[in-house]
């Protein structure tokens, strides 16, 4: 069977749970290769997770350089010369794309991005927040696939987890130097794109100091909190949080949102939400056109009763 | 400094965007084609160096249909000192690969340059990508992301920030930086600019003209193909209710009902 290479996502010896999403996935195409690209030392943190979700060879480059991403784009490279595999999984993140863009420049292999799901020979994008669904294939050989975190159901599977060293090829090109490096640490919210509740507000929340209104409700529910592009533009909540066609696209359990009229500027990210909840005070405002149940009414009358509802519920 | 802005005409994010059936591409007829707000922020940050820069020339190139000449325009206004327009009916439905590719050649036309600034990722494509793969075809360092860009002497620094954190990054010239959404609030033209805008030479391009090898472009030399696309059935409303002081309890039920809370 053919090999699939995984780029692995870690951070401080932790397994990022989008390559666990990829090794399943890859399964579909092939034998799942993880390739670990970290400091010395990294490897040996990572191989009994690998392992346990199907990984039948784990390639161990460790590097102390601190040329930026470039070792990676140079070990997958060697690795897709080496071996031709059927193809590379790297998960969707600014880091993951900007590795596999340059991969396929340098490969000369189709890249396919943004992927909700895998079969050989297919892939499927959901485009435009989910309002079109694209099909593509690949015309070359190992394309390089960029799949959307929580686009798969994780499950276990025993693999081999043969280790192999490699060397980190010498870098083709001059390299940009990392000299300091700070990871975001996670806040007491879910991550808004893996979250399963997501509550967002918009231009109706009036200010950056009521937007607690919107926290506190997200908070009862154990949710992310978003916000519409108006909201961000006003200065009422910071930009990582926007959803919309020029923010970040969720698909939730449940989206509930508040003083959001819902132009096609949000819509577009979030409308594939599997249930949308909706309060506003215009009852003509075009979140009611894809709202499952909405509210016509002041926000700030009905989220207190809501959250106070809920509270109440888990008491 | 000689800086290259690398800029992109996309469909405006406040109209309703689709693809179209007939290949799966992008429908750019279908909407207004506007210059993609984070290449504003990218003219800014070309002109904030050269400021700063004595000597400096800002030249923005774009790829793209004839239209692409009003984001040209827009940039030209805001103060650029000339432009390089890569156009040719050959180039539709090209890759990013092969866009790379014609991009870093067309680079190739401008001179000595010392620094390429993009944007970080395109509202309509959405890569994210394009500044580090043209670093990779030039064999010049990618400085992504950046939330701040400094020129000291040769060596440009960065403050990279994406969602997964902040990271510093420094390279010798020449170099490619990307920047992000929060680096700068682009200035708006005054009306001097806009008439300035109109003497200054544009060099329009046919892949001939700039020297990129045909095989690399267009929609039949892509490397994947979009085998379908289809719209989503609309989602529909559900029940909508007047708050009558009883709308959070409303809404609470609803959630019950459906087994969400």
């Amino acid at each position: 069977m053919a090999e699939v290479l995984v780029l692995v996502d870690h951070l401080d010896g932790e397994i990022k749970k989008a390559t666990y999403e990829l090794l399943t996935a890859a399964r579909a195409l092939g034998e799942p290769s993880a390739v670990v690209v970290g400091a010395v030392g990294t490897a040996g943190k990572l191989a009994e997770g690998l392992t346990a979700h199907g990984a039948e060879k784990i390639y161990v480059a460790e590097t102390d350089s601190s040329d930026f991403l470039t070792p990676e784009v140079s070990v997958l490279a060697s690795l897709v010369e080496g071996n031709s595999p059927a193809a590379v999984l790297i998960g969707v993140s600014a880091d993951g794309k900007e590795i596999a863009g340059r991969l396929a420049v340098r490969t000369n292999s189709a890249w396919l991005n943004d992927v909700v799901a895998v079969t050989a020979g297919c892939v499927t994008h959901s485009v435009f927040g989910g309002a079109f669904t694209a099909e593509a294939k690949a015309r070359t050989e190992h394309p390089v696939i960029t799949m959307r975190p929580g686009s798969v159901e994780i499950e276990a599977a025993a693999g081999a987890g043969t280790e192999e060293t490699i060397e980190v090829p010498a870098p083709a090109g001059r390299s940009a130097t990392v000299t300091s490096r700070k990871p975001t640490t996670g806040g007491d919210r879910p991550e808004l794109t893996e979250a399963s509740v997501v509550v967002s507000g918009g231009r109706g929340v009036g200010s950056a100091e009521d937007f607690h209104v919107v926290e506190g409700l997200a908070d009862s529910l154990g949710a992310a909190v978003g916000a519409s592009r108006a909201a961000v533009d006003s200065g009422y909540y910071p930009h990582q949080f926007q959803v919309g066609q020029t923010g970040k696209t969720v698909s939730p359990q449940l989206y509930i949102a508040l003083g959001i009229s819902g132009a096609i500027q949000h819509r577009a990210g979030m409308q594939t939400s599997k249930t949308i909840v909706a309060v506003n005070k215009d009852p003509e405002a075009p979140i009611f056109e894809i709202a499952d149940f909405g509210v016509v009414g002041d926000l700030f009358m009905v989220t207190p009763q809501l959250k106070d509802e809920i509270v109440e519920r888990d008491g | 400094m000689n800086i290259v802005v690398l800029v992109k005409q996309v469909p405006d994010t406040y109209s309703e965007r689709k693809l179209r059936s007939s290949d799966g591409l992008l429908d750019r007829d279908a909407t207004d084609a506007v210059l993609d707000e984070i290449n504003e922020r990218a003219v800014e940050a070309a002109l904030q160096l050269k400021e700063a820069n004595d000597g400096s020339a800002v030249t923005v190139l774009t790829m793209g249909p004839d239209r692409a000449t009003d984001a040209i325009r827009k940039a030209l206004s805001m103060g650029a000192d000339k432009a390089v327009h890569l156009t040719d009916e050959a180039l539709a439905g090209t890759d990013a690969v092969g866009t790379a590719k014609a991009l870093t050649t067309a680079i190739g036309t401008v001179g000595r340059v010392d620094l390429v600034i993009a944007g970080n990722e395109a509202s309509d494509g959405r890569g994210g990508a394009m500044a580090a793969m043209v670093a990779d075809l030039l064999g010049l360092p990618a400085l992504t992301h950046a939330r701040e860009i400094s020129v000291e002497g040769s060596v440009v620094k960065v403050r990279r920030e994406t969602d997964d954190g902040v990271t510093h990054l420094s390279a010798e010239l020449p170099a490619v930086v990307s920047v992000s959404e929060k680096i700068n609030e682009p200035r708006y033209p005054s009306f001097k600019g806009i008439m300035a805008a109109k003497k200054k030479p544009v060099a329009t391009l046919s892949l001939a003209d700039a020297g990129v090898d045909p095989a690399v472009v267009g929609l039949a030399n892509a490397l994947s193909t979009v085998t379908s696309a289809s719209p989503k059935p609309p989602k529909s409303a559900g029940e909508k209710v007047t708050d009558e002081g009883d709308g959070g309890a409303k809404i609470a039920a609803f959630l019950v009902a459906q087994k969400l809370i």
